[in-house]
């Protein structure tokens, strides 16, 4: 899922200091998730700003909403009422949520609580890792399950750099490892080191602009 | 000939090769160029221009590559996969082969992390394979890449790529090397050789494999000019390995006899490598030591250079 983690304290008040009502918005899908932005986390900004406000001697007024998803459209219209009373929105959804909401309220101010990580999976509670840059273009299955786009520090998709260390970790360091050496082990253990003998040609990084996916099935609905 | 390059002629008659590195200046003066350059005149077959080596900013390999072509001394033109997407590299590649550049060795380039430009965005639009891959298309082909067109005027680059033996995980490494001679690979610059076992036990497998007999091995081989840079090599600078045998030499050496002892064990490995069946040359990495390669060359019997 993606993965999020709150502003600043500080950064988030000097968006919004020059507003006098703000709605603090919530999300309930992903970064509800990953503890930084469902109803829990919504609650807590909206009454560190409020404190903040007071602190600051700025008369605000703070209220909350939790939009089932922010990324979806007919969430969005839920809130329309409460839209109405305030004077800017402050997002806890990624920067998709974040941005679908600035397009459905495009006369009012919406700034983002949040800064969006990546999408990444749970190694604990609270603690995610990075495993997926979404290039379109899945080569796990070659891999061993291990994502050379994401996990190589240079990306490379035809085996380790020359700056893998002694003990398996990346020239970065910082107990990162080499996504090449842990592929090269792993494929080992399943007897396929052979699939890394084959030279994969550039990737198409279809950098054309925002990426749009109908989804199988969707073709007729969204036929041009 | 593929190149036509020196290089490519002394590889082909058959000679042990000497190719050696020139770091480009961090500024825009060229003589420094022209000085190191002086320094290693008829002393090596061709000189590797780094291309912003340990991601520091540096005058760009191209242009001191062009400079050496100038002075009449071979460049080895280094290009990484960091700092360019595929459009700037296959310009670069007919840009050098205007210039009269003739050797191309492809890298992956040192991480941005390590320079002096830490939140630089990385490009890695393709990797060194790829890149090898490109400049054979280039040059076989006359082709850029997804393109079904001819272009006027001949990109002759003798194609080299790295190899570290000494890199995990070791079983890889010259399978790792097996496809970039697939991709293309003429020659192979190897991470400086201190543990000449393990170095030895990686040529067996490159032989074992025949990849020496498509693509010259040049063994990379540091004089070492002090304890503290043994050191400071052994714990720091990744993919490098250093016996404690050597670091014990050069702890052990006498007060101001460090460097000379680092020449010596250089020279020992030198005469060690050529011993090695498959070694084709060496490649040699006096990191701002340019003035010992001459001696280094001359110590190892190697001098003069041959004429081809």
């Amino acid at each position: 899922m993606v993965k999020a983690t709150r502003k600043p304290l500080e950064e988030i008040f000097g968006m919004v200091r020059g507003f006098t009502r703000v709605l603090v918005v919530g999300c309930g899908g992903c970064t509800s998730v990953c503890m930084a932005g469902g109803q829990k986390e919504t609650l807590e900004l909206a009454d560190e700003l409020a404190e903040c406000a007071r602190h600051a001697r700025v008369p605000q007024q703070y209220a909350c909403f939790v939009a089932e998803r922010q990324c979806s459209r007919e969430f969005l219209d839920d809130m329309e009422e409460r839209v109405e009373n305030c004077d800017c929105l402050l997002s806890l959804a990624c920067g998709a949520g974040a941005g679908l909401m600035a397009d459905a309220y495009a006369a009012v101010p919406v700034f983002p609580a949040l800064n969006t990580m990546f999408i990444g999976a749970d190694l604990d509670v609270g603690l995610y890792e990075e495993r997926c840059r979404t290039c379109g273009q899945c080569v796990l299955g070659d891999t061993g399950g291990i994502c050379p786009v994401t996990r190589c520090s240079k990306g490379s998709l035809n085996g380790p750099c020359g700056g893998t260390q002694q003990d398996g970790s990346c020239e970065l360091g910082d107990g990162i490892h080499c996504a090449w050496h842990d592929i090269y082990d792993r494929l080992k253990g399943q007897g396929r080191v052979e699939s890394m003998m084959v030279i994969r040609p550039p990737m198409d990084w279809m950098e054309k602009g925002p990426r749009t996916l109908v989804q199988r099935g969707f073709e007729g609905r969204y036929a041009k | 000939m593929r190149s036509g390059s020196n290089l490519e002629k002394v590889l082909a008659a058959g000679h042990f090769a000497v190719t050696a590195e020139l770091g480009p200046p961090a500024g825009a003066d060229t003589e420094p160029v022209r000085r190191k350059a002086e320094l290693l005149r008829g002393a090596v077959d061709a000189v590797n221009v780094t291309d912003n080596q340990t991601a520091v900013v540096r005058m760009s390999s191209v242009a001191v590559s062009s400079l050496l072509v100038q002075m009449g001394i071979e460049p080895v033109m280094q290009m990484v996969c960091r700092d360019r997407n595929r459009i700037a590299m296959q310009s670069d590649i007919f840009g050098a082969s205007a210039l009269g550049i003739r050797n191309l060795t492809c890298l992956s380039g040192d991480h941005q992390k390590f320079g002096n430009q830490a939140g630089a965005k990385k490009v890695y639009d393709i990797d060194s394979v790829q890149l090898v891959a490109m400049v054979k298309r280039l040059r076989d082909e006359k082709r850029v890449l997804d393109s079904d067109e001819d272009f006027a005027g001949t990109v002759p680059m003798l194609i080299g790529v790295a190899a570290n033996p000494f890199a995990q995980p070791y079983e890889f490494r010259a399978l790792r090397l097996a496809k970039k001679v697939a991709a293309g690979a003429d020659y192979a610059q190897t991470q400086c050789v201190f543990d000449v076992p393990r170095f030895a036990e990686w040529m067996k497998a490159v032989r074992e494999l025949g990849l020496h007999t498509r693509c010259s091995i040049l063994a990379g081989v540091t004089p070492l000019k002090s304890a503290g840079m043994a050191r400071y090599m052994a714990q720091s600078v990744p993919g490098i390995s250093i016996p404690e045998q050597i670091l014990k030499r050069m702890n052990d050496a006498p007060r101001g006899k460090a460097a000379e002892t680092g020449l010596a064990i250089c020279r020992e490995i030198v005469e060690q490598l050529r011993a090695i069946e498959g070694v084709a040359g060496i490649h040699i990495m006096a990191v701002e030591w340019e003035q010992k390669v001459r001696e280094i060359v001359e110590g190892a019997g190697l001098l003069p250079r041959p004429s081809v």
